[in-house]
């Protein structure tokens, strides 16, 4: 089922969770919302859910206006992060708790029940465990349990609270893939929230980046990761470089240097560039170039980084190269230019702090190619 | 689990934890001295009646009836507390209100209060003259100076012993687990009564159990309330009473035997179904 967030506003206190959020989510759409702690993204799970009621705003599943209803007549699928399986049940009785509870006249018969909970425990690839109790099965055993108990009231939107988050790195990779799986079978929307940017442009048909309460950019995890709208996209999703410059004349300066990269139609002033460490070319001589002393080397699986010193006035940058490429070149210094930027017009004169909603970066950005 | 695994049986198992033969040693001198040669000596003199005896001054009618009265009146004190005391740890778990700090210290007064105290107040309360007493009598209901009021008397003494076990298991009750049973179509009442409930249970039969203990013992409360009619009201630690003071020591022991015999095996139930129940959620999510 479709699901649309208008302009939903959420204070706690007088403290503002998230500040007139909108959002459309497709039917059968695998969605991740993503930021870091306190960005509001399990606030806006939550809502959407009905576990929290908003301040302002109104969420549509279809085309029915589910803000005012409870969580019990959304009829959602919830998988919490630590499980919440009830462990005085079985698995079984955990599955089947969402049909059993249902008022007769929706209640499907015993055994019918019976067989919908095998077959998701079978989905789920738990069969034979039915009798266990959730204290005697692993930790990604019991998020597959939690996830198949959601999924048996055939719920309009199945939403996921960090789900892998209690799991160690191994499971979680692989429950990550087995979700995918799930949901292309069954396609239900599904919603779910992380922290790890990994999971979300691994798993997500469409990623949510959220900060501050304010969703920062909504896109597929190869426009997020490629075009980010925004310095704090560029600086949370992946590595950036990120480096205080000044615009004349159609020119890109750092300090007193040109380094070789033109942005047409820009007005003079100071700006901030981002690139990405792989997305640099090594040049011979320079003339227009960024350029540094090698200050540190390391090897990461296959390719080398190396963190550059561009001068006092300005953080070491890092970039990435074959190493049989960084082998090559001079060591002790390195000269380079971003095949691959994005200038952001600083607001007002602050210098560092990453531009957010008011002022629309990316109409002042431009991206060289 | 280390028994089952190791081919021998081996009187010390290896422990990171050092000190074990002396903490087992300090632990059952001090069990021996305190209960067990206390106990012995009972069953010692008991056992000195011969059977034939002891089962005539058993099965004597007014044993029979104090002890049908003394575990009859415990087992419904302490189911009544059962019910109370969980509502009454939900109250001061669940909701902030003014006052709460003064009620959450009110539940431990049965504990410090001499209960001869309280058994003479309640009498006072509930006799045909009482504030409460005399609001019952146009009713046709008595509570004084009979098994009822016996049974008002071990819901107080017993009270705090349900709260201050089922209070911490509830405050540990994750949030989540009611948001889940909401999720998935679960009214308040559902959610009460099928998550929330079993999942207080293990917690719940150790108050039982320890309020059942304290009423089949319970002494100094219940003599003023209960009016000790012999075949009636009179409960089993009385009728020992009353034996030693007729020097009757051979029925005194017998009775006390038989006390100590059953509070066992219903405390040995008890705690075997609690251990089963606590053996299937314990760490559980």
């Amino acid at each position: 089922m479709e699901v649309r967030v208008q302009n939903i506003r959420k204070e706690f206190g007088r403290f503002p969770a998230l500040d007139d959020v909108s959002l459309d989510i497709r039917s059968g759409e695998l969605i991740a919302l993503l930021g870091p702690s306190g960005s509001g993204k399990t606030t806006l799970l939550r809502l959407i859910a009905g576990l929290e009621s908003p301040t302002d705003g109104t969420i549509f599943f279809g085309a029915e206006d589910a803000s005012r209803k409870s969580v019990q007549q959304r009829n959602i699928g919830f998988v919490f992060q630590h499980y919440a399986l009830f462990r005085h049940m079985t698995v079984l009785d955990n599955v089947s708790f969402g049909l059993k509870v249902r008022p007769s006249s929706r209640r499907p018969p015993a055994a019918e029940i019976r067989r919908r909970a095998l077959d998701l425990l079978e989905l789920v690839q738990l069969s034979g465990l039915e009798k266990r109790y959730p204290a005697q099965l692993s930790g990604g055993q019991r998020q597959r349990v939690a996830l198949a108990r959601a999924m048996a009231v055939e719920p309009n939107v199945l939403l996921l609270d960090e789900p892998f988050g209690a799991l160690d790195a191994q499971v979680r990779k692989e429950l990550r893939r087995w979700l995918r799986e799930i949901h292309d079978r069954t396609g239900h929307t599904t919603v779910f929230v992380t922290h790890d940017q990994e999971e979300a442009l691994e798993l997500a048909d469409r990623v949510v980046v959220m900060s501050k309460g304010a969703i920062e950019q909504v896109g597929t995890p190869d426009e997020i990761y490629d075009q980010p709208v925004s310095p704090f996209v560029y600086g949370f999703i992946g590595q950036s470089n990120c480096l205080n410059v000044t615009l004349s004349r159609g020119e890109i300066w750092l300090e007193d240097r040109p380094i070789g990269l033109r942005a047409a139609n820009e007005p003079d002033g100071a700006a901030t560039l981002y690139f990405r460490p792989h997305d640099i070319e090594l040049i011979d001589g320079c003339g227009g170039c960024l350029a540094g002393l090698v200050t540190a080397s390391r090897r990461v699986a296959g390719t080398r980084h190396l963190e550059l010193d561009l001068g006092k006035a300005h953080p070491s940058v890092e970039i990435e190269l074959p190493p049989e490429r960084a082998s090559s070149t001079d060591h002790t210094r390195v000269a380079f230019r971003p095949t691959k930027w994005k200038l952001f017009r600083k607001d007002g004169d602050v210098a560092a702090a990453p531009q957010l909603v008011e002022a629309p970066a990316s109409e002042l950005a431009r991206t060289g190619t | 689990m280390a028994f089952r695994s190791s081919t021998r049986w081996r009187f010390r198992q290896p422990s990171v934890i050092p000190g074990f033969g002396l903490a087992l040693g300090v632990t059952l001198t001090w069990l021996t001295l305190i209960v067990l040669i206390p106990l012995s000596g009972l069953i010692w003199r008991s056992s000195g009646l011969g059977w034939s005896n002891f089962m005539a001054l058993v099965l004597d009618e007014r044993t029979v009836n104090a002890l049908t009265i003394s575990f009859g009146t415990a087992f419904i004190a302490a189911v009544v507390n059962l019910f109370f005391g969980v509502v009454l740890a939900w109250v001061l778990v669940r909701y902030r209100f003014p006052g709460k700090r003064v009620i959450d210290a009110m539940v431990d007064l049965p504990f410090a209060l001499p209960t001869a105290v309280a058994g003479i107040a309640l009498t006072a309360l509930y006799a045909p003259n009482g504030w409460i007493g005399s609001l019952l009598e146009p009713l046709g209901i008595k509570v004084a100076f009979t098994p009822a009021g016996i049974v008002v008397a071990l819901v107080f003494v017993g009270l705090p012993f349900v709260v201050r076990t089922v209070q911490p298991i509830m405050e540990e009750i994750d949030k989540e687990v009611e948001e889940a049973a909401a999720t998935l179509g679960a009214n308040r009442y559902q959610t009460i009564s099928r998550v929330l409930l079993p999942g207080l249970l293990p917690a719940g039969l150790t108050g039982f159990a320890l309020a059942f203990a304290r009423g089949v013992g319970e002494y100094g409360s219940v003599i003023f309330i209960a009016g000790n009619l012999p075949y009636v009201s009179e409960i089993a630690p009385l009728l020992i009473i009353i034996r030693l003071e007729e020097f009757n020591y051979p029925a005194a022991t017998a009775i006390a035997t038989v006390m100590l015999f059953l509070s066992f095996i219903m405390l040995l139930i008890i705690n075997t179904i609690q251990s089963w129940s606590r053996r299937r959620y314990s760490n559980g999510a």
